[in-house]
């Protein structure tokens, strides 16, 4: 089965606005730690949106194509997550993450490339 | 030797509870696709924005058909598993355990849909888990 460039782009396109909705998921999350009657908060529930519609995107891409070659694509999604966790959670990007993070990626391409 | 440093250490343990439960989230998550694709290759109707109808068509199809709900559904759980373990745990250690998943997918693709296992896909999950592995052991160090 051959997987067409707009499928890739599609899903790509999914795993960014995914990474997005971590960020959201994150922030709505912490306010649980005032207890469990904050679950229903603005920043989770977009968190929640954006995690639905990111797989909109992904299932239009998924339709054509081999699901071990287009859902490594979300990778993207783990690099912008590593980058807003800095940004916006003032995480400490130690060499330990960012190995693990090369590691990560390096296997999903190789999983890719072992896909065609 | 002042008192102070004459204590024994209190060396915060950081809880490595986060990192499970995004394990466990990525046995949800692996399912979900897998239920996904089962879903995507249903016949679905055309998306026309311009007529409204469509969308209720879509809807529609998208509730009864029933793995393509079953994988919202277990995405729904990997989501709550996420969001307690986002609660205490740091973004930049627990959003790349999800990628453990790829493990799973790969595996069930095996099974379910006969695709081909290689030596690069083999070498990637190895890869993958040796990367998740790592994340653990710095989640226990900070």
């Amino acid at each position: 089965m051959r997987t067409p460039i707009s499928s890739i782009f599609l899903v790509l396109f999914a795993s960014v606005i995914g990474s997005f909705g971590a960020v959201f998921l994150k922030l709505g999350a912490e306010r649980l730690r005032y207890g469990f009657k904050h679950i229903l908060n603005a920043k989770l529930v977009t968190g929640i949106l954006l995690y639905i519609g990111s797989s909109i995107p992904f299932i239009m891409g998924i339709r054509n194509g081999e699901l071990s070659v287009l859902y490594p694509m979300v990778s993207l999604g783990y690099v912008c997550a590593m980058v807003w966790s800095r940004l916006f959670f003032k995480e400490h990007l130690t060499p330990g993450k960012l190995g693990a993070l090369a590691m990560i990626i390096a296997g999903i391409v190789c999983i890719s490339s072992g896909g065609r | 030797m002042s008192p102070v440093t004459a204590l024994p250490p209190t060396e915060v343990k950081r809880s490595n509870k986060p990192v499970y439960m995004v394990l466990a989230s990525t046995a949800f998550a692996a399912a979900a696709q897998i239920m996904m694709k089962f879903g995507a290759g249903h016949p679905m109707p055309k998306l026309d924005l311009a007529h409204p109808a469509t969308l209720v068509a879509l809807a529609l199809a998208i509730i009864t058909n029933a793995p393509l709900f079953f994988g919202y559904s277990m995405n729904a759980g990997m989501a709550i598993l996420l969001i307690l373990a986002l609660k205490d745990g740091q973004l930049s250690i627990l959003y790349p355990i999800i990628s453990l998943s790829y493990v799973w997918v790969n595996l069930l693709s095996m099974y379910f849909f006969h695709e081909q296992m290689n030596f690069w896909k083999g070498f990637g999950i190895v890869l993958i888990i040796g990367g998740v592995g790592l994340l653990g052991k710095v989640s226990s160090r900070e």
